[in-house]
């Protein structure tokens, strides 16, 4: 008698906890929608002076002119992607390079403090990578690699123009190289993780039938953990395209576009952090939000795109 | 009620209290909001005032932008902001403009051989190199300012400002006003659409990229050149032709020669102003308030601040390399605050300083 009044007693509460528990995940759940909602409405009436004003001609101008208030923010978009594209080229090869060495080839007593340390390159703030590459990374880009691209790869047909110019230690490629080495951190570790999780079982099969290492990280590493890999790249890809205090310090901050990776150029969050607080007037304030809106919409473009070819890849290959 | 609700419940209505005690506290205190260049000014001079009065002062650094829309929906006492608003403006706003303290900015090179002070500049030629029409150092146009100075052939590598600041607004005002071109083609603002350069973040930014290029000139606030021996400044020449060095006394001397009692809204740019020890690149820092304040007795203890400011704050402001406003101008400033700044029922907020 007294045990069933004690459970019943325990139903109770428990399914008042319980209720009570799930509506308050509910509620945290949708806060995020709520927020996220928030923000796209707070951004497209921020920015809706400056589309009135400038309309589609808004993303395909290169003027940012703030003492005759016109407005275009073709370099600063055409800045971001190119920054991050230049940030991926260098960050996943290296990131996989690294992950491979870890998981496959690394003596066991290298790999956690190895491991450790890439890790900890991603706890590094921002602004003291934006230091570093001014005050050590650009003037080295400056003296050595700068100019020795511009002998060598300047000289050749096609791909000449865009290692063109005066060697100013800062620009474009400055930037996405900053950029790269942010992003390894994320990438390399995610890309680790992921290739941990390969059944030794079908590795050693492969081994067994004669692969090397290279043929059976390519052939039975990679294929198995694609889905992670791709999530990695697109993590790394989406703080490159964010990335603020780093990219303002190298990139040289000029609202035009050159053809050259070597000239300075600017990304949207640079121009946002450089302009924000000394923007006066109302029309200039809205252009620089209409950038920001320009930035979300590129990176749900791009994780929308990651999460397509995700599906894409589960579906094709059926897990 | 379970007893960790309840717990809750009471450090929830405690914490509630503590906030309302809090802001009830804060009440006392006047609260600004604007330019970042004035800042450490406005921060040494609030811990100062309130030693001495028990009064605190709090100011947000937002910038020029922010500090005039907070001062706009009235969620601070004063805006700050580094450039001057048009009169047609304040007047719309029903807004009151005055003059707080000063700066200078200075141009800086980095070019072998060319020791601090040595190279003369003025402003077509300064207008020139950074609209690239003047393309090296050895350059016709500077050689005949620098007679005797062996200035090397080399490409000048122009450095700005990449971020919104008032130091490019006084830098491009003078530009303006010594080059018809440059006020046809970029003119003024806290960041102008640059014809060529570089663009370094901050001061800082700017004289890391100046010292670091061969051949760079690019320019900085006068405390950046006062506190960082290395930086090589140039001479300028004002508008009475006198080749003058960036130092207080010039500053002082461009203020003191403007004409603010004819200039509503004591709109007037510190540049290329008039007297033959006057620098002509510098510019004050202006503080926005309401001529009608609902709120008389707050509004009196900003401007008891302000007058302290003027009145005691000059060394303060000195030891951190800003340049106090001349005596002059504080009369006619102080002549104004009694003139428009009015209660609701049209009394003077402020009639004299505090005894």
């Amino acid at each position: 008698m007294a045990d069933f009044a004690l459970t019943r007693r325990f139903a109770g509460r428990s399914s008042i906890a319980d209720a009570a528990f799930k509506a308050s995940t509910w509620c945290f759940a949708v806060l995020v929608l709520v927020l996220l909602g928030a923000v796209i409405i707070a951004l497209i009436d921020g920015a809706l002076m400056a589309l009135e004003r400038f309309g589609p001609s808004f993303v395909i101008t290169e003027t940012w002119n703030p003492v005759r208030e016109t407005f275009g923010g073709r370099a600063p978009m055409l800045g971001t992607l190119i920054t991050s594209a230049i940030a991926m080229l260098f960050g996943i090869p290296i990131s996989f390079g690294i992950a491979v060495f870890l998981t496959q080839l690394c003596p066991v007593w290298a790999r956690r403090p190895l491991g450790v340390g890439i890790e900890l390159l991603a706890g590094i703030p921002s602004i003291i990578y934006g230091i570093w590459g001014l005050f050590v990374l650009a003037p080295y880009m400056q003296a050595h690699v700068q100019p020795l691209l511009i002998d060598t790869l300047g000289a050749l047909p096609l791909i000449g123009p865009l290692f063109a110019g005066p060697p100013l230690g800062i620009g474009m490629l400055t930037a996405g190289f900053i950029l790269g080495i942010m992003v390894l951190p994320f990438i390399a570790s995610i890309m680790r993780d992921v290739f941990d999780t390969v059944p030794s079982m079908l590795k050693e099969s492969a081994y067994g039938l004669g692969a090397t290492t290279w043929e059976v990280v390519w052939n039975v590493v990679l294929p198995y953990t694609r889905v992670g890999v791709v999530g990695g790249i697109m993590l790394g890809l989406g703080r490159a395209l964010g990335e603020t205090m780093a990219v303002t310090f190298v990139i040289g901050n000029a609202h035009h576009l050159s053809v050259s990776l070597l000239a300075p150029g600017t990304t949207i969050s640079a121009a946002l952090a450089n302009e924000f607080t000394e923007a006066v007037e109302d029309i200039y304030q809205s252009s620089l939000i209409a950038l920001g809106l320009i930035l979300f919409v590129i990176t749900l473009i791009v994780l929308s795109a990651a999460k397509y070819m995700l599906i894409r890849l589960q579906s094709r290959t059926g897990t | 009620m379970t007893p960790t609700l309840k717990t809750v419940t009471r450090s929830l209505a405690a914490g509630a209290l503590l906030a309302g005690l809090w802001t009830a506290a804060e009440a006392a205190d006047i609260s600004g909001a604007g330019a970042t260049f004035p800042y450490p000014i406005y921060a040494k001079w609030a811990e100062a005032y309130k030693a001495k009065t028990g009064i605190g002062m709090n100011y947000q650094s937002i910038g020029s932008g922010g500090g005039i829309k907070q001062i706009k929906s009235k969620t601070v006492d004063f805006g700050a902001s580094d450039m001057p608003l048009e009169v047609k403006d304040l007047d719309d706003a029903g807004l009151v403009q005055f003059p707080m303290v000063m700066g200078g900015v200075v141009p800086v090179v980095n070019i072998k051989g060319i020791q601090p002070g040595q190279l003369r500049l003025d402003g077509t030629v300064l207008a020139d190199i950074y609209m690239n029409k003047i393309k090296k150092w050895n350059d016709q146009a500077i050689a005949a300012l620098n007679p005797g100075v062996t200035l090397p052939d080399r490409a000048i590598a122009v450095v700005h400002r990449s971020d919104g600041s008032g130091t490019t607004f006084i830098f491009a005002d003078y530009l303006s006003k010594v080059s018809a071109e440059w006020k046809a083609k970029v003119g003024a603002n806290t960041s102008v659409e640059w014809p060529i350069g570089l663009g370094g973040k901050g001061n800082e930014g700017v004289a890391a990229l100046t010292g670091r290029t061969d051949g760079a000139i690019g320019y900085v606030e006068y405390a950046y050149v006062k506190q960082n021996k290395q930086l090589i400044y140039a001479l300028m020449k004002n508008k009475d032709g006198e080749y003058v060095r960036p130092e207080s006394v010039a500053f002082q001397a461009a203020a003191a020669n403007a004409d603010w009692a004819k200039a509503p809204g004591y709109n007037v740019l510190l540049t290329d102003q008039p007297g033959n020890a006057s620098w002509p690149i510098s510019g004050a820092t202006f503080i926005l308030m309401y001529k009608k304040q609902d709120k008389p007795e707050t509004a009196k203890q900003v401007l008891d601040f302000f007058a302290w400011a003027y009145k005691s704050g000059g060394q303060l402001a000195e030891s951190l390399d800003y340049v106090p406003m001349p005596a002059k101008v504080v009369d006619l400033v102080e002549a104004t605050w009694k003139r428009e700044i009015k209660t609701p029922n049209g009394q003077p907020v402020w009639s004299g300083p505090a005894s």
